[in-house]
């Protein structure tokens, strides 16, 4: 199955702290790589942080563009991986796993997979 | 009835038992291996209920066939690659089933059914599923209860544990929940929540003891088949044997619990005579046996209170001071609020009532005791014995304030009267 893991984090304590970035970066690209070591990483980003996000919709025909994150929250997503694992107590696995899960959230999500017969 | 149709009804009569003998037998091991290879729960059961159905209607035309477990699980397995080819998706669970066509025809030319329900109940009692959902999710795909059945039990509306029964078992199949006993490093903390969710299923039956609503009657009996199945698939989990005995113990006692007019009976003033030695003498055993494997657990050390309180009937006494110090080693373990009332009433039944009120005023600050009938029960007891009659009388109609069972009310209400004389 394939999974999402998205990886939830507050924004504030990293931006006022930028050792702590590169406390983590060597950590992230080793767990990237045991991730592709082990066959099971699909894909996978770091976002730009929430402040330079752009909230889109359409009311009534109308496209209505808002500066800002869809919702404030206490910690927001800031990355994910997209991995196969053949059932959700690896993905857990992997998740747990993931530097981001010690100070932030890592929500584990199935794909709704698409295939027709 | 002419003979022709007295014989129609006893062919009738012989395919039913047959197939609820099966059903009976069989249910959880059906479930277990169908689910285990199509991953989808209520698929299996929607299955295993069309090929009962059918088998009421051919056994009794063809007569019942020499394995009813294998023909069940044939037809089962031909109406889930039916619902498959509906749904129009779901490659890998088709070919699941192809192979499992395979491997029932290797297995059917030797033995029977492998036996996977250990690995079902390990599914149920996933981190990934709701604590509240595992028990009722083990009652219905291990036994298979029905979704009202197990709705009275635990006092929630039929349609809501419906739905949540549905919820439970699309997750179990959407977030590809792995049907597997875990690995051992991963194993103890894992079956401590399937031990969590039978013993949560006999609590539920417990509180009924008289099994005065007939619904609900039994549903101390199906955790105790529970605990049986745990215990005869892992024999080496002393937990598991130590669940079995403690729920033994307790249920020796049910017909004790009450008074012929159904008023609540403490466990010091109970017809002894009343036990069921039999239960007794298999929960020692099993306490016995786990503990020789050397590793205490929670349900060993309940189970051994249990035993201390039935070895009144040799010493024709209780034993406080042994069962204050028991309960000091399950406080020690769980750190548990609930463990220190019990513990403070041993102690003061021990004669050391000073020292029980202070572990009482220990936890009096804990918000989970706040309304929990038995802290303040035991408050009352406590104050008693060291002669405080006022505070006793206030603690006792705090208790009764907050007790839903109503015999149990009438007997603190009968206490209260006493202190108030």
């Amino acid at each position: 199955m394939r999974y999402m893991l998205l990886i939830y984090a507050n924004e504030a304590a990293v931006q006022g702290n930028p050792d702590k970035v590169k406390d983590v970066s060597p950590a992230y690209i080793a767990y990237t790589n045991a991730m592709r070591d082990a066959g099971i990483l699909l894909g996978g980003e770091p976002l730009q942080p929430t402040a330079y996000a752009t909230t889109v919709r359409s009311r009534s025909g109308k496209t209505e563009v808002l500066e800002g994150p869809y919702a404030e929250t206490r910690e927001q997503l800031a990355g994910y991986y997209m991995i196969e694992a053949p059932d959700l107590d690896a993905a857990i696995g992997w998740a747990a796993r993931c530097p981001g899960a010690e100070n932030g959230t890592i929500e584990v999500r199935p794909l709704w997979e698409m295939r027709a017969s | 009835m002419g003979d022709a149709g007295k014989l129609m009804a006893d062919t009738l009569a012989i395919a039913r038992a047959a197939a609820e003998a099966a059903a009976r037998h069989s249910y959880g091991k059906l479930i277990a291996f169908l689910a285990a290879r199509t991953r989808d729960v209520a698929g299996a059961e929607d299955a295993l209920a069309d090929a009962f159905a059918a088998a009421l209607e051919r056994w009794q035309v063809e007569g019942v066939p020499a394995r009813p477990e294998a023909w069940l699980l044939t037809v089962a397995r031909r109406r889930s690659i039916d619902q498959m080819r509906r749904r129009q998706t779901g490659i890998a669970a088709e070919d699941h089933l192809r192979l499992m066509a395979e491997e029932i025809e290797a297995k059917d030319a030797n033995e029977g059914l492998p036996d996977e329900r250990l690995r079902l109940m390990f599914t149920c009692a996933h981190p990934a599923i709701d604590a509240g959902m595992r028990a009722p999710l083990m009652l219905q795909t291990i036994l298979g209860l029905d979704a009202a059945t197990i709705a009275s039990a635990f006092l929630v509306p039929p349609a809501t544990m419906g739905q949540r029964l549905v919820r439970a078992k699309s997750r179990i199949r959407q977030a590809g929940i792995p049907f597997r006993v875990p690995e051992r490093e991963e194993l103890d903390g894992r079956l401590d929540a399937v031990l969590e969710a039978i013993y949560a299923a006999y609590a539920e039956g417990w509180t009924d003891p008289n099994g005065s609503e007939s619904r609900r009657r039994g549903l101390a009996d199906e955790a105790i088949w529970l605990g049986r199945l745990v215990v005869s698939l892992m024999p080496q989990e002393p937990e598991a044997l130590g669940l079995l005995a403690l729920m033994l113990f307790a249920d020796s006692r049910r017909h004790a619990r009450r008074s012929p007019c159904g008023d609540f009976v403490p466990l010091a003033e109970q017809d002894i005579a009343l036990w069921d030695t039999a239960m007794i003498a298999e929960a020692e055993t099993l306490l016995g046996k786990a503990a020789g494997m050397g590793k205490v657990g929670r349900y060993q050390l309940e189970a051994a209170i249990q035993s201390a309180h039935a070895a009144r009937l040799d010493l024709g006494a209780t034993d406080w001071t042994a069962i204050a110090s028991l309960y000091a080693a399950l406080g020690a373990l769980t750190h548990s609020p609930v463990v220190a009332v019990n513990h403070a009433v041993a102690a003061a039944l021990a004669g050391r009532a000073d020292e029980a009120l202070r572990m009482l005023d220990q936890v009096a600050d804990d918000p989970r005791l706040a309304e929990y009938q038995p802290y303040w029960a035991a408050r009352a007891e406590v104050l008693e014995r060291l002669g405080d009659r006022a505070a006793a009388a206030a603690a006792c109609h705090r208790a009764i304030g907050l007790e839903p069972d109503p015999a149990m009310r009438r007997f603190l209400q009968a206490k209260l009267a006493t202190l108030e004389a």
